[in-house]
């Protein structure tokens, strides 16, 4: 970890300034996490209630349409992965936080895990529906490319071997990557309506019944909390990973030096 | 400005003199291209609908192979370090690159795709929109390419890693291209829309790439 410059400690601290602190978060971060997972545990389970005995099955798509529960709050989750791994980058690249790193190389591949998940629940419900698994609509792609980019971030990290390059670069790309992304949403919807307009499938009408919208909520709260609860037990295991990494290297160079005196005592 | 063009003219000059580069780039993209009536079978019909696609997709990869180059030798024997040091802003030193290979490849790699175009019975009237959407898209290509290329510049399987970083960016360029010959295709005046959203998508990629390159490139400096 680089230590604050010295303007940052003059200035009084913020309160992300005071959160960034390593030390800080992992003690505040040990007391939230089982609140949190609790909570999660509890909102999901009380959801899968809501979702399959409360919530009517749709007049045209039956009981398919329960897959929308997962699939929704998966969708939205695999987004807000990438926003978050945005802002840390941002935070990295701008701010210099220590944990903002931290936070963007935990996102990606709970990010990556969600989006994956509406791809997978997407091409579930895809099949009864459309009668296919895919279609080349303009929400699938552009979900198809941001899973792209997750795998990308993941693989650049992979493979530098210099940890603080690593962060570094994935930073830039991540931030390179929100620009792209809008522009690629908005391309295929272009795309599509020029292509083959009759394909375009679209779920429900505008207004969706509140027997399904309520347990739709309550599973995209659930959702999200888990979504929270995992990143920050990634980010708790990531800074563990980085103290015990320092301690071994620090552990090395001791037995290094001590080798270095008893060579030169014993010459 | 002097510097950038005395660069400019320099890696326009180690393009030309290495030769090399753009043969293979040229060749990759004929091999490619011809492999595509191999493995959809002779049927013209097919060939003439789908070439403006197959011509677009194969061009991506072909400028793709030479993205690697793009820092890789300035950055091997040192000179990188000392064009950094040098009073060139590291965003106009990218930016010269990106310039310098989208003159030896992009431009090529546009003009060629019309005679590769005959190999897939390619309709005449889509010549000139071929090479139009081509000279106004490569841009793109070059520097989004030339983020990816400094990206990857220290890592293991670089060149592999590079594909993966960098075809997600060429997305929209791909789609507006094509999109552009189709609807010019379709009805004359379909083809402006797509065309200047194409060449926006250039122009931004011009201001995009340089920085987020010079960002990428600094942390190797370090």
């Amino acid at each position: 970890m680089k230590p604050m410059s010295t303007d940052a400690q003059t200035t009084p601290q913020s309160l992300t300034q005071r959160l960034a602190n390593p030390t800080r978060f992992m003690e505040l971060s040990g007391v939230i996490l089982p609140w949190l997972s609790a909570l999660a545990a509890g909102i999901i389970l009380y959801g899968l209630y809501l979702t399959f005995f409360v919530a009517p099955p749709d007049y045209q798509q039956g009981e398919t349409v329960k897959i929308m529960f997962i699939h929704v709050p998966s969708a939205w989750l695999g987004m807000m992965g990438y926003a978050m791994i945005a802002i840390s980058s941002f935070g990295l690249l701008v701010f210099r936080h220590p944990l903002a790193d931290v936070s963007a190389k935990a996102a990606a591949p709970i990010g990556a895990a969600f989006t994956l998940l509406a791809l997978i629940t997407g091409s579930l419900w895809g099949k009864p529906m459309w009668g296919t698994y895919w279609v080349w609509d303009a929400r699938l792609t552009s979900v198809l490319i941001l899973f792209f980019l997750y795998l990308g971030l993941m693989a650049l990290r992979s493979s530098l071997d210099d940890e603080a390059l690593a962060a570094k670069q994935t930073a830039v790309l991540g931030l390179a990557g929100v620009v792209i992304l809008p522009i690629i949403k908005f391309s295929v919807d272009w795309w599509n309506t020029l292509h083959q307009p009759a394909s375009v499938v679209k779920m429900g009408g505008p207004a969706i019944h509140p027997s399904i919208l309520y347990p739709l909520i309550i599973n995209a709260v659930g959702f999200s909390i888990l979504f929270l609860a995992l990143h920050m037990k990634g980010m708790r295991n990531e800074v563990l990973r980085r103290r015990v990494k320092a301690l071994r290297m620090a552990e090395v160079e001791q037995a290094a030096r001590g080798r270095e005196a008893s060579t030169a005592a014993s010459g | 400005m002097s510097g950038f063009l005395t660069l400019l003219k320099r890696d326009l000059l180690l393009a030309v003199r290495e030769g090399g580069a753009l043969g293979t780039a040229l060749g990759f993209y004929l091999i490619v291209v011809t492999l595509m009536p191999l493995g959809l079978g002779p049927d013209l019909n097919l060939l003439t609908r789908i070439a403006p696609g197959v011509l677009w997709v194969a061009l991506l990869l072909a400028a793709l192979l030479s993205l690697p180059r793009l820092f890789e030798a300035d950055h091997d024997d040192g000179s990188l370090d000392v064009l950094a040091l040098g009073g060139l802003p590291l965003e106009l030193m990218a930016a010269s690159k990106a310039l310098a290979h989208w003159l030896s490849t992009g431009i090529p790699l546009a003009l060629m795709a019309p005679v590769l175009g005959i190999l897939l019975n390619l309709e005449a009237r889509a010549y000139p929109l071929v090479i139009a959407t081509m000279l106004a898209g490569t841009p793109a290509i070059s520097f989004l390419g030339s983020i990816g290329a400094a990206l990857t510049l220290k890592t293991r399987r670089g060149g592999l890693l590079l594909a993966l970083l960098v075809l997600p960016f060429y997305v929209p360029t791909l789609i507006f291209g094509i999109s552009a010959i189709s609807a010019a295709l379709l009805a004359p005046d379909g083809f402006l829309a797509s065309f200047l959203i194409l060449t926006a998508i250039s122009l931004v990629a011009m201001v995009l790439g340089p920085v987020a390159a010079a960002a990428a490139l600094r942390q190797h400096m370090h």
